[in-house]
């Protein structure tokens, strides 16, 4: 895999899904969702939450798009940019399959 | 990432086990005197327990070799029952296939594998313990074929630095999804085996470039965590994230303490979970409460904007280079004692590595010999 990976689009038929060893859960004592991960928590910030609950491993990326698009009434390419840069990051993190 | 900030609380708990290991490592991270007595099976549930209602999410089943515990799956099956997120962290010698399925069955969530060279050879050298390297094999093939997580914790030292590009390699082929460059950090054993384990500053360059270049080579397919090593460093690290700040650690007999070499800084007052509550040991422990927060610290910590990044290092580090726990950690280039840290880094000897071994292993491979 070279640096182009960074940078490639990904699929609108990917499914994107939490890997095994990677869970949402909620914890009162830390204010809400945490993402738990080999050797790692991260606190995802409410538009992470957003993205990762619809992360089912069900819904392709072109649905999770128009969900969200419609959901915040927003402009669909925006959307678009947004969640492929986080998924792209979660997935460089081992955090998120695409 | 912009989008996942790490929780600044408690939420890691470090569960020794047992000290009972059958490698011999030269750099545990275990103290000098181990513990002999260990917590039985309901005494750990009991403090996973109360782990959770502290808040911790994660605990990490460690060693010494934690599978040398018979009950370990009934350990892991506590810690799950618990709600914990279950980590092993394992030599891999004593895990058949069949007690790694009593694991997996029991709820474990990830595996960490140590490794100590990338050829069998020099490997098993390091570990003190022949077929070593072939097991961690064996087992690693055992946690995908599993579909778990795999880490493999690659410790580096003079003898094997200039192999890190090998060992990543061997990670990926082994099927790990992240690999920690873990540099030997000078505690326990491994303080006691400086002279024959510390890399040279050219060796630790070329390390440092060389993870860059694997780092660009295999994004998206192997996470590669690694930080400079201690005594090449101009800051020191965050160590713990903060004493009694966001984990803790239960030894084999049940003290718990802020961190695994606390009990190497004389005076410290240590409580054990046999007589209290975690939660009661967390908030008032006089050992958690002697570093916690920033009032304890001296210049120039005291008034360094960095004190809540790395909380002045490591107070194990000050007191064993400084004789002063207080002291900031002289690997931090602001520290007056500073330049203590180069002439260690000097202290480099050929000379044959004292092996960690319980007295009684000792006098037993002695007698061996």
């Amino acid at each position: 895999m070279t640096d182009s990976s960074q940078t490639a689009p990904i699929s609108p038929d990917a499914k994107p899904r939490l890997p095994h060893g990677v869970r949402l859960v909620h914890n009162e004592a830390h204010g809400g969702l945490v993402l738990l991960a080999p050797e790692r928590v991260f606190k995802p910030d409410p538009i992470a939450v957003e993205i990762l609950k619809r992360c089912t491993g069900e819904a392709t990326l072109d649905a999770i798009i128009d969900d969200l698009a419609k959901t915040y009434s927003a402009p669909r390419e925006r959307i678009l940019a947004d969640v492929s840069a986080l998924l792209r990051s979660l997935a460089d993190k081992k955090l998120l399959e695409l | 990432m912009n989008a996942a900030e790490p929780v600044f609380k408690p939420l890691g708990l470090l569960a020794e086990l047992t000290h009972r290991c059958p490698l011999g490592c030269p750099y545990c991270s275990n103290p000098l005197a181990l513990d002999r007595g260990e917590l039985d099976t309901a005494t750990w549930s009991r403090v996973f327990r109360e782990a959770a209602g502290l808040g911790v999410l994660q605990v990490h089943l460690s060693g010494g070799e934690p599978a040398a515990r018979r009950d370990l799956a009934e350990i892991t099956a506590a810690a799950h029952q618990a709600g914990l997120y279950t980590n092993l962290i394992t030599s891999a010698v004593g895990l058949t296939p069949k007690r790694f399925a009593a694991l997996a069955d029991a709820g474990l969530d990830h595996v960490q594998i140590s490794i100590q060279d990338h050829q069998p050879n020099s490997a098993d050298h390091i570990a003190g313990y022949a077929g070593a390297y072939e097991r961690k094999r064996m087992l690693a093939a055992e946690v995908v074929r599993h579909k778990m997580p795999l880490t493999i914790n690659a410790v580096m030292h003079r003898a094997n630095i200039d192999h890190v590009a090998d060992m990543v390699e061997l990670a990926i082929e082994l099927g790990a999804s992240r690999v920690e460059i873990a540099h030997v950090q000078y505690y326990g054993w491994a303080l006691k085996n400086r002279a024959a384990l510390m890399p040279t500053r050219a060796q630790v360059e070329r390390a440092v470039v060389a993870v860059e270049t694997l780092r660009a080579r295999h994004q998206g397919r192997i996470v590669i965590d690694a930080v400079v090593p201690d005594y090449y460093a101009r800051f020191p690290k965050p160590c713990v994230g903060g004493w009694g700040r966001r984990s803790l650690n239960v030894t084999p007999a049940g003290k718990v303490l802020p961190c695994h070499a606390a009990e190497s800084i004389p005076g410290l007052e240590f409580w054990s979970v046999r007589g209290r509550s975690l939660a009661e040991i967390w908030e008032n422990s006089p050992a958690f409460r002697a570093f916690r927060g920033t009032d304890w610290m001296q210049e120039p910590c005291a008034s360094c904007p960095r004190r809540f990044e790395d909380f002045g290092g490591c107070r194990c580090q000050a007191f064993a280079l400084t004789g002063d726990a207080r002291a900031t950690d002289p690997v931090c280039h602001l520290s007056p004692k500073h330049a203590i840290v180069a002439t260690l880094a000097e202290e480099r000897r050929e000379e044959p590595y004292v092996y960690r071994r319980l007295e009684r292993e000792r006098a037993d491979a002695d007698t061996a010999l």
